[in-house]
């Protein structure tokens, strides 16, 4: 089978030019491969560079060296030199990603938030909203909180909103950077189950989870991306 | 396909030496390209070379016409690329003054357009403008105002409306909320958000605040001293600015 | 233009023999025929001319004036009106002035003059091929109410681009529930140009419309001639559903019982007594020297 995702020697640094240039390496000569219905969790110790890693599949930080395949069907096409349209592309049709923040716009109630997400990314609007309604009782969101701006939620009712956004369309790929982080456990127990079942529906998961039994529940693979570790040039 | 619209080598210098220098872009229709740098940074004028409305020392821009036929802007009859601006493109200015007809009712402002292009139906123009006025959310028991007693964010609705009346497929912006309280600002930029989806608009967005161009931006260009220093997705360019310079802005800001 | 080849043509040609004749120079006087001759080939265009400093103040028809000097021959027969009457200060005034500087023949007649000077009326009497109409313009840019910038309005001219104007439409349907303008209602002239026809009631613009007469339109302060060349289309601007219409006056002339006529309205005591009559006077006349009577009369 192909994977859905592929890392070929990857590597990063930043370097801080406000700081006489300082340079900051995160991963060295990265690789990984994500199939159809895997999970494959990144494991490390805080600042060993998940997130970042996470983030240069999605395309939110540069790569400096090697490829970044993501497979919009047939096609490969490599993050790490995609033009800024095809990666938005991408994003659109290809690949979620819920990070542990919520940005969205004021005014927006909770349920058009995700309704939204799920029309960019081609539901038809009637779908969209009952998909949204539909993953937003399952993670519990008190249905009066439905139609009011999520910026005035606590943090667990945000990410909440979050999450639905980036599960309610199928996307074969899926990037979860520490989705269940501010969750109660029995929210955690639904989002181990939306994993599964995006799994079961042949997308190639990968993420970060900072609980145990989480990791332990959606594991199909464990990456330990320490081996990847820069060394400071 | 070729793009929307492409500007190539635009160049413009005052004396002094501020202005713009061979910049070059591309913007497909439902694309949204914020344009950022600090004042000085020549950004302005270049959204005044976009707008033809300053003559450019050098350079081309090329636009793809209704017809599919691609034209170059600069060598355009008068005539012709007055009727294009005033269809087919939009600006949305800073100051709503410049951009409104102030002796005018708000439904005049609307209709103008309308009027510009043959509309001769007295009801039909109205109701257009009435249905405009709506979508950007001045209630219709306003029409008959005159712009002078509309707030901040009424007058950049309203300048709004007037410009997405005949439909265009590509508008510039002129930092549309800068001036504006936060709160009407969130509004306004929701508002725009909303539009340039539904309408599949291209817009390239001059803006000093970089909150706005992630908000609304799928690009964006980081200008200084005339020049394009930096460019690329909104999201990548902000959150690992590789040019020290666009390093410096997305730090002076709290959260962008 | 066959039309145009009678009196008003020959006398922008010839010149004329005195060299104070009608006040202005010769020199002067060649300079406006220029502009008057450039303003009938384009017919609604504001030809610019060299405005001269005339004895009387802006705002008296400086405009007009000079474009009834240079117009003037020794045979012509003038007639002034002001607001319809040959018998304000201003309508005397200029008439007296030219039988000074030209010795010409004057009156009050329409059917006699070959020159009629006016402020604000067409007259009733249908006018006819070799007479000229000149008419005193305050603001000749009719786009200016909306479009201050002169750099921009030439462009909008130029360029026929005049939906501008149908805002100015639309705001006093908005306004009024129908179109209040009643004064200098804007033209379209032969298909082309929109012209404002100086401050006359819009109940004159038909007369505009395919008339025999050279029509003259001189702004002195704003340094402007435009012309109407006989049996041009005048058009006057509407929308679909809100077409021009003229002032209907729901009584006929108190005086003469005119019925088709614009009346003003006069008072006749101190007791708040009032009446309407005919805004031409001599056309007044004229139907009552014929028989006519109205009810006050």
């Amino acid at each position: 089978m192909q994977p859905l995702v592929e890392l070929e020697n990857v590597s990063k640094s930043f370097t801080l030019h406000l700081r006489g240039g300082l340079r900051l390496p995160v991963v060295s000569g990265a690789s990984l491969v994500a199939h159809p219905g895997e999970c494959v969790v990144l494991g490390g110790p805080s600042g060993a560079g998940k997130s970042s890693l996470l983030r240069m599949i999605h395309g939110n930080y540069r790569c400096d060296a090697g490829r970044i395949l993501v497979r919009d069907g047939a096609e490969p096409v490599d993050i790490a030199t995609a033009e800024p349209r095809r990666i938005l592309a991408l994003r659109r049709g290809v690949m979620g990603h819920v990070s542990q923040f919520l940005r969205v716009i004021p005014r927006i109630g909770a349920l058009e938030v995700v309704a939204a997400a799920g029309r960019e990314a081609g539901l038809e609007a009637g779908a969209a909203r009952d998909q949204a309604a539909a993953l937003l009782a399952r993670l519990n969101l008190p249905e009066r909180l439905w139609h009011l701006p999520p910026a005035t939620f606590s943090g667990g009712e945000q990410q909440r909103v979050n999450i639905a956004r980036g599960f309610i369309a199928h996307r074969p790929v899926l990037l979860l950077d520490e989705p269940t982080a501010s969750l109660d456990a029995r929210n955690r127990t639904v989002v181990v189950e939306l994993i599964a079942a995006k799994q079961a529906a042949g997308a190639a998961v990968i993420g970060i989870f900072h609980d145990q039994d989480v990791r332990e529940a959606v594991a199909t693979r464990v990456v330990d991306v320490t081996r990847f570790a820069a060394q400071a040039a | 396909m070729t793009p929307l619209l492409s500007a190539r080598g635009l160049t413009k210098l005052y004396p002094g030496g501020r202005g713009c220098r061979e910049v070059s872009l591309e913007l497909d229709a439902g694309e949204v390209l914020a344009v950022v740098g600090e004042s000085g940074s020549g950004k302005s004028t270049l959204l005044s070379l976009l707008a033809t409305e300053l003559a450019a020392d050098a350079g081309r821009i090329d636009y793809r016409l209704r017809d599919g036929t691609v034209r170059d802007l600069l060598v355009l009859g008068e005539a012709e690329r007055r009727l294009l601006l005033r269809t087919d493109w939009g600006f949305i200015r800073q100051d709503a003054t410049q951009g409104l007809r102030m002796a005018v009712s708000a439904g005049g402002n609307v209709g103008e357009r309308l009027m510009a292009v043959g509309a001769r139906h007295y009801g039909n123009i109205r109701e257009a403008a009435r249905d405009w006025l709506e979508r950007v959310e001045i209630a219709p028991a306003r029409m008959d105002d005159s712009p002078r007693g509309f707030s901040g964010g009424m007058r950049q609705r309203l300048q709004i409306a007037r410009n997405l009346v005949t439909q265009p497929r590509l508008v510039l912006m002129d930092e549309p909320t800068s001036g504006l309280d936060v709160s009407v600002q969130a509004r306004l930029l929701d508002l725009i958000r909303g539009l340039v989806a539904e309408l599949g608009l291209a817009v390239v967005i001059v803006t000093h605040d970089l909150a706005v161009a992630r908000l609304l931006s799928h690009r964006i260009l980081v200008m200084k001293d005339g020049r394009v220093i930096e460019s690329g997705l909104t999201d990548q360019v902000l959150d690992d600015p590789a040019a020290p310079y666009t390093q410096l802005l997305v730090s002076s800001v709290l959260a962008a | 233009m066959t039309a145009m080849s009678t009196r008003g043509f020959a006398r922008l040609a010839s010149g004329a023999a005195g060299t104070n004749f009608g006040y202005l120079d010769e020199q002067t006087k060649r300079m406006i025929r220029r502009a008057i001759l450039k303003a009938v080939a384009i017919p609604g265009y504001q030809v610019p001319f060299a405005s001269r400093e005339m004895p009387m103040p802006y705002g008296w028809g400086t405009g007009g004036v000079q474009v009834t000097a240079a117009v003037l021959g020794p045979a012509d027969v003038l007639k002034v009106i002001d607001q319809g009457s040959d018998d304000t200060t201003n309508a005397v005034s200029i008439r007296q002035f030219f039988a000074r500087t030209s010795g010409i023949a004057t009156t009050t007649s329409t059917a006699a003059a070959s020159v009629i000077q006016t402020r604000h009326r067409i007259p009733e009497h249908r006018l006819k091929e070799g007479q000229v109409l000149v008419y005193q313009v305050p603001i000749p840019e009719p786009l200016r109410f909306l479009e201050p910038r002169e750099t921009e309005t030439r462009r909008m001219h130029a360029l026929s681009e005049y939906g501008l104007m149908h805002v100015k439409l639309y705001e006093d349907i908005a306004r009024h529930g129908h179109i209040a303008t009643t004064y200098a209602y804007p033209v379209q002239v032969a298909g082309r140009y929109v012209m404002d026809p100086s401050p006359t009631p819009k109940f004159d613009n038909p007369k505009m419309d395919d008339c025999p007469a050279l029509q003259l339109f001189g702004a002195g302060r704003e340094r402007r001639i435009y012309a109407v060349p006989p049996y041009t289309r005048v058009r006057s601007l509407e929308f679909e559903d809100h077409p021009f219409t003229v002032q209907r006056f729901d009584r006929p002339c108190a005086l003469c019982g005119a019925a088709d006529t614009y009346l003003d309205e006069v008072v006749t005591d101190d007791r708040g007594g009032r009446i309407f009559v005919c805004s031409d006077t001599d056309h007044c006349e004229e139907r009552r020297a014929a028989g006519h009577r109205g009810e006050a009369a």
